[in-house]
């Protein structure tokens, strides 16, 4: 269900929910930053500072007085809008503007009822679908159960190499029409009952799968898409807050422009009178617009300005944590790190790291020192989860944990921390192992690999040597997402090989518990667990950093980083 | 001359072969998979595999890809990037935008360049001269993004008197600012160059002769020293122009110009083999045609070069 999270700092990479973009998008920017980078730093600190009259100008002159014409950042889709065949946030912004899914999420992650009138069920592998009557997409024809099993199919059969096909493992029958011949064109688990009601049956009991729905992949699609995917992707037809503005409206590498939707009538209507997005090839150039007055609201601050651009743009800065942990694993195989030593030193190694004083001297405040496993803008997260303790910087703990440790088996060697370079890890990897070193007195340093590529590489076939960075960015606002994919015996992405039965059982507890609060409230206790053994070293959580003009209002972030666009308006 | 003009033009040939299949030879010896890349980290399902390697003849071996391509080009048909847009109207989209910044790039530096260079080169060692020298070392010294930033911080942000970007749909004043940092690198050169080839003439024989003989000092100022000083500036704007066209990466970076450098470098990141070939093989074209008129300009420089 989940990828990894291959770049820690959302500014530079371009993420769709749970996706990473491959290397594609992310290196778009980091090639070019790492060249102007200094320059942009250079020019701001020559040149600014000293007054914001400069920006607030431009900011006037530019506005016009037009009212609610929106204008943001973007960047060229790197396919046709297609629901189930984009999987980066270049496309998916604009999906999420012009579709309305079953559920949406509210700018604190929870899930409310968009197109769904109810989605029910009493054993959480069996749902029955019902959506609003009346819906419309924005070219007049209905929104109906069949349009959502259509799309779903289409989406899910291997032949369509749709990049988003993966959302849909969970549903019986994926196997059947994801296999060379496909063995099904339909998914099994899919059922029209009428024109308003559908079911769903599952492979197992997975009480979040409606929490899933607000997903881009389960967008409906009209008849007419099926005709010609490919045309259809040029001039999409939706059901959501927006429509194009007219046929052709996206200009490829330039823009794109939409108007409210007035068939919408859901929660999410839009209150400017038009939206539109400019692709921006760097952040640089779009932070410079955002001063210069001709963007309303930039999502991503460029690396060079990320010092300073909470004093450029005071009250009109956003920095909030994302929906992104950052962790380092150190694998039970390792010599000293199995068993009860082993936990000891996990624990010693959590306890010597100064979390707040990384944050803010490496990171300029853009990232939040982690108090659990998963991430603040999470529905149910909490900062009080038992056992977080081990997350605070405590040097005599610290150096008393090591000590036990040694007295079952004394330490020798050098601990060294795996990490990439291609995207700028080396500076806190520096301070992390700086502050081992001084803590607890050991040789520590960090081991670097050229590529992204190559680390995973290593992690995946278990030759790394060593303890390695690890991280990960949430598919969908849920607890479980944060803790399943990575911690549950032979999980996907479970990099140390952990495996604690008892953790397992309070996971399958929480994913056949249909009630939200219980379930949560089961996976904190499953947290509580992972606090004694360390499966990894939870760090801190990456921010969303943006801004917004100075005309702009009611500008909010989601709970993805992306900000809500249909309630931005300007005075 | 339309002797000379055809074999330049059958030398082409194997240059447009032999660019073409080095640079798709690159292209495809990228490392990682382009369907992987695709998919992100999401697994890829052998259906889907087999759909996609289908569609990009990636399972054929290298050379039946190559020649696959140039039978498209030869029916103008440049394939699909991996996105589905046709790669024909992505170039028709960018090269438009880049062909009007090299252009505005091309007549600063060469009305500026040439401009002050000849005053430069007339009144060698003055205090005009001395500054311009050291403003155009100072240019020279100044790498092109720090002279982007600079700009943009400057004129775009802090007095707001241009728009700190350009984006879709631009008029061609948009264009003075990142056409001036465009050209700047040669607008330095073309002033040296300028200055020390009008210099040299001054003193050239033909220009004592036409003193001598009592023609006005404009005249042979204009007609006798400039005209015969302009050769070696001609050779380096007409390559230069192919420079500027493939160069502008960084600058239509910085100032958000929706050209041929932005195309070319999105489609390097995403391993668009065909746009990539593409794009650079009309690049290639460029430059050769850019050459060919240059020689051709010689003769109308200097009659003493005729070409047969």
């Amino acid at each position: 269900m989940s990828s990894f999270e291959q770049d820690d700092d959302l500014n530079q990479t371009a993420k769709r929910v749970g996706v990473v973009a491959g290397g594609p998008v992310l290196t778009r920017r980091d090639g070019l930053k790492g060249l102007v980078g200094v320059a942009a730093v250079a020019g701001l600190a020559a040149c600014g500072g000293s007054d914001d009259e400069g920006s607030g100008t431009g900011g006037g002159e530019s506005g016009g007085g037009t009212g609610g014409d929106v204008i943001v950042n973007g960047s060229e889709p790197q396919n046709k809008l297609v629901p189930t065949n984009t999987n980066e946030v270049g496309g998916g912004r604009l999906l999420d503007s012009l579709w309305a899914g079953l559920v949406y999420y509210k700018a604190d992650g929870t899930p409310e009822n968009d197109v769904a009138e109810s989605i029910e069920s009493s054993d959480a592998q069996n749902y029955t679908i019902k959506i609003k009557s009346g819906q419309t997409f924005s070219d007049g024809t209905p929104v109906t159960a069949k349009s959502f099993v259509d799309a779903w199919n289409y989406g899910a059969l291997g032949t369509n190499a749709q990049l988003s096909s993966y959302f849909f493992e969970p549903i019986e029958g994926f196997e059947a029409v994801q296999s060379e011949p496909p063995a099904a064109q339909t998914l099994s688990g899919l059922a029209v009952v009428d024109d308003t009601t559908f079911t769903v049956k599952l492979l197992q009991p997975e009480s979040d799968f409606p929490l899933r729905l607000g997903y881009s992949a389960f967008y409906p699609l009209p008849e007419s898409a099926f005709a010609d995917m490919e045309a259809f992707g040029e001039n999409p037809v939706g059901n959501g807050p927006y429509k194009l503005k007219a046929e052709g409206a996206w200009q490829h590498n330039v823009r794109i422009d939409f108007v409210p939707n007035e068939t919408y009538d859901g929660p999410r209507k839009a209150q400017n009178d038009s939206l539109s997005f400019v692709f921006y090839e760097t952040n640089d150039a779009a932070y410079s617009d955002l001063q210069g007055g001709n963007l309303d609201v930039l999502d991503a601050i460029p690396p060079s300005a990320l010092a300073t651009f909470e004093d450029d743009l005071g009250d009109r800065a956003v920095n909030i944590p994302a929906a992104v942990f950052q962790s380092y694993c150190i694998p039970e195989r390792l010599p000293h790190f199995g068993g009860e030593e082993g936990k000891l030193r996990r624990q010693a190694l959590s306890y010597a790291i100064d979390r707040d004083q990384i944050c803010e001297t490496v990171f300029s405040g853009t990232r939040t020192p982690a108090k659990d496993f998963t991430s603040p803008v999470i529905a149910g997260y909490s900062e009080t989860v038992a056992g977080n303790e081990v997350l605070s910087f405590d040097a005599a703990k610290a150096k008393q944990l090591w000590a036990q440790a040694d007295a079952i088996s004394p330490w020798s060697g050098t601990f060294t921390l795996a990490y990439n370079t291609d995207l700028g890890h080396q500076e806190w990897v520096d301070a992390v192992t700086a502050s081992i070193r001084q803590t607890l007195g050991i040789q520590a340093e960090g081991a670097p690999y050229p590529t992204f590529a190559q680390i995973r590489t290593e992690v995946t076939n278990r030759t790394i040597t060593g303890a390695f960075r690890t991280g990960w960015q949430a598919d969908y606002p849920g607890l479980y997402n944060f803790l399943g994919p990575l911690y549950a015996t032979g999980a996907g992405s479970n990099d140390g090989d952990y495996s604690n039965p008892e953790f397992d059982a309070l996971l399958q507890q929480a994913a056949s518990t249909t009630d939200q609060d219980q379930a949560n409230e089961l996976l904190q206790q499953a947290q509580t667990i992972l606090f004694t053994d360390l499966p990894v070293i939870p760090l801190w959580y990456s921010n969303a950093s943006g801004g917004f003009g100075e005309n702009a209002e009611n500008v909010q972030f989601g709970w993805n980083s992306v900000p809500l666009y249909y309630q931005v308006t300007k005075s | 001359m339309g002797w000379y003009i055809g074999r330049r033009l059958l030398q082409m040939v194997p240059v447009f072969f032999g660019a073409t299949l080095l640079i798709y030879a690159l292209v495809f010896l990228l490392p990682g998979d382009p369907i992987l890349a695709l998919f992100g980290d999401k697994p890829v399902s052998e259906s889907a595999r087999a759909t996609l390697t289908a569609q990009y003849n990636l399972d054929e071996p290298f050379l039946v890809q190559y020649l696959l391509f140039l039978k498209g080009i030869f029916t103008f048909d440049f394939g699909q990037s991996f996105s589905g847009q046709p790669v024909i109207d992505q170039l028709a989209r960018a090269f438009p935008v880049t062909i009007k910044l090299a252009l505005v790039a091309l007549v600063i530096e060469a009305v500026l360049g040439i401009g002050f260079g000849f005053i430069a080169g007339l009144r060698r060692g003055g205090v005009f001269d001395s500054t311009v020298l050291f403003l155009s070392l100072v240019v020279i010294g100044i790498p092109v993004f720090v002279l982007g930033f600079v700009s943009q911080f400057v004129f775009g942000v802090k007095w707001g008197i241009v728009s700190p970007t350009v984006g879709g749909d631009p008029a061609l004043a948009d264009f003075i600012m990142p056409g001036a940092v465009l050209g700047a690198l040669s607008f330095a050169y073309v002033l040296r160059l300028t200055r020390n080839s009008v210099a040299e003439g001054l003193s050239a024989d033909h220009v004592r002769t036409a003193t001598a003989k009592g023609l006005s000092r404009p005249r042979v100022m204009t007609v006798h020293v400039l005209r015969n000083s302009l050769i070696p500036v001609v050779t380096f704007l007409g390559t230069d122009l192919g420079a500027l066209m493939g160069g502008a990466v960084v600058t239509e970076g910085i100032f958000n110009i929706p050209g041929v450098g932005n195309l070319l470098y999105q489609s390097v990141v995403r391993q668009e083999g065909p746009t990539v070939v593409s794009v650079v093989t009309v690049l290639v074209l460029v430059y050769l045609i850019a050459n060919l008129v240059v020689d051709l300009l010689y003769a109308v420089l200097d009659p003493r070069i005729r070409y047969v």
